[in-house]
């Protein structure tokens, strides 16, 4: 039988009966295609350095300082505004980069670093530093398999005005703040059960109320002081200044294929200009990312440069790919089961055909 | 009981850095330290049943491949979540310029 209808929304819960059904068809915690990289090659490319990481954290933290402050000192004046839309960036959308790749124990060599940047940058993004790192750890783990991915951000078939408002970081902060309450409150859902060990549910519990904290003071602040700045400067970014986030979010998995055990099929590289690199820290060679977590992201160019031969070739640039997703998804709002095929070049070795349409689910896309 | 088993040439495995040795129905991780030590852990990691070997040394930690994990490779203990439970370790030892590890 077909898991799939068109008419039907696929069941992306945790605790549905798809979680159960990726276990049976043997697409959870499964053996995932990898391109072939040397050894040697491969040491090279995971070495750690704190050099890069260094610098790219002081001048984030100085930029925050210096717009956050110009923010204050020109408040009440039209020009605090491109201040504060530069702060809103550097807190709401670069905070993602650096709690992901800091989760990832990659950006720094020095442990207690990416300690530190993760914790601060989990609360810059809303996410409980725990539940969000074994939420992090499943995605890899399942990337985009239905049931057992976390962290499926487009689900099909998509509700194009929910798509729209990510832009402005709803519904995800409603969840997000939700999922921090509900864990201050000693509270972790069966979902949640479901990735985070029962040995780090309290540590989750501690880190809801210390962000919960925070959060309540500012609102407090805001309310003595009877202005909105404060909330302008604590929380406010991930709403104002979310965009690029999400922009570049969507497009890590977004109308490709489900259910499939290569990274080539369900996630996209896309070339950036510069700019775009340092705030997303390189994550647009998500392709690279997801077959070898272990390389740090300013050696992911590298990588990439090194394993192209064997990958879809890149989009151009965000616009182009902003082509194919929005296709894509106008496409799914029709044909719900329709995903985007990813066609390799020739020296590419070939898909594992088996996995490519397990119980009936067109997973590469019917046609072009 | 338990039994030497031969590895590989010492020259087999870089400074600081790791092999997969599979013997019989089972699989281990056989490191090398940057001075020349040699230690031996169980060859998946406990949260994902990923090869380590496919993974990175540093000092005296290896690193998952798959989720970033980190383990003490000389004692075992698990440093760095997602991997929460410790690494099994084994006995190894250098003879006439060969590696070998004890194995029950």
């Amino acid at each position: 039988m077909n898991a799939f209808n068109s008419q039907i929304k696929r069941d992306y819960s945790l605790v549905g009966p798809n979680n159960q059904r990726a276990v049976e068809l043997g697409l959870a915690s499964a053996e995932w295609y990898h391109s072939e990289v040397p050894r040697k090659v491969m040491k090279s490319l995971m070495k750690r350095s704190d050099a890069q990481a260094d610098q790219d954290t002081l001048l984030w933290f100085l930029l925050l300082i210096f717009t956050g402050s110009s923010v204050i000192a020109l408040w009440g004046s039209w020009w605090a505004v491109p201040f504060l839309l530069g702060y809103g960036v550097l807190y709401g959308t670069v905070c993602d980069s650096r709690w992901h790749e800091c989760g990832h124990g990659t950006a720094f060599r020095t442990g207690w670093k990416n300690d530190a940047v993760y914790h601060i940058a989990s609360f810059m993004v809303m996410r409980n530093p725990i539940s969000w790192r074994w939420s992090h750890a499943r995605h890899h783990t399942d990337t985009i398999i239905v049931g057992r991915d976390p962290e499926i951000a487009l689900m099909r078939p998509p509700t194009l005005i929910l798509v729209a408002l990510k832009f402005i970081g709803l519904p995800d902060i409603i969840y997000d703040l939700r999922a921090l309450a509900r864990n201050s409150l000693g509270i972790v859902s069966e979902a949640e059960q479901d990735y985070i060990p029962e040995a780090e549910r309290a540590k989750a519990v501690f880190w809801a109320r210390i962000h919960m904290g925070i959060y309540a003071t500012a609102i407090l602040m805001a309310l003595v002081s009877w202005s909105i700045l404060p909330l302008l400067l604590i929380g406010g970014p991930r709403i104002y200044g979310c965009w690029h986030l999400v922009m570049m979010g969507l497009l890590q998995h977004g109308g490709l294929a489900e259910d499939v055990l290569d990274h080539r099929l369900n996630s996209r590289t896309v070339y950036i200009n510069p700019a775009s690199r340092w705030l997303y820290w390189n994550m647009n060679y998500h392709v690279e990312h997801h077959m070898f977590p272990m390389v740090p992201y300013h050696a992911l160019p590298r990588l990439h440069a090194l394993i192209k031969h064997d990958l879809p070739a890149p989009n151009a640039s965000i616009a182009e790919a902003y082509g194919d997703l929005i296709y894509a998804l106008a496409r799914q709002t029709r044909e719900a089961e329709y995903t985007l095929p990813r066609a390799l070049p020739p020296t590419a070795r070939p898909y594992r055909e088996e996995f490519h349409a397990i119980d009936g689910i067109p997973s590469r896309g019917a046609d072009a | 009981m338990s039994a030497w088993v031969d590895v590989c040439d010492v020259e087999d495995i870089d400074l600081e850095d790791v092999i997969r040795f599979d013997h019989g129905d089972r699989t281990f991780a056989v490191y090398r330290t940057s001075d020349g030590e040699v230690f031996a852990t169980d060859g998946l990691c406990t949260h994902e049943k990923v090869h380590l070997a496919d993974g990175l040394v540093m000092d005296d930690t290896i690193e998952c491949p798959k989720h970033n994990g980190r383990f003490n490779y000389q004692t075992g203990a698990a440093l760095r979540a997602p991997v929460c439970e410790a690494l099994a370790t084994y006995p190894a030892r250098l003879k006439d310029g060969r590696i070998e590890i004890e194995i029950g």
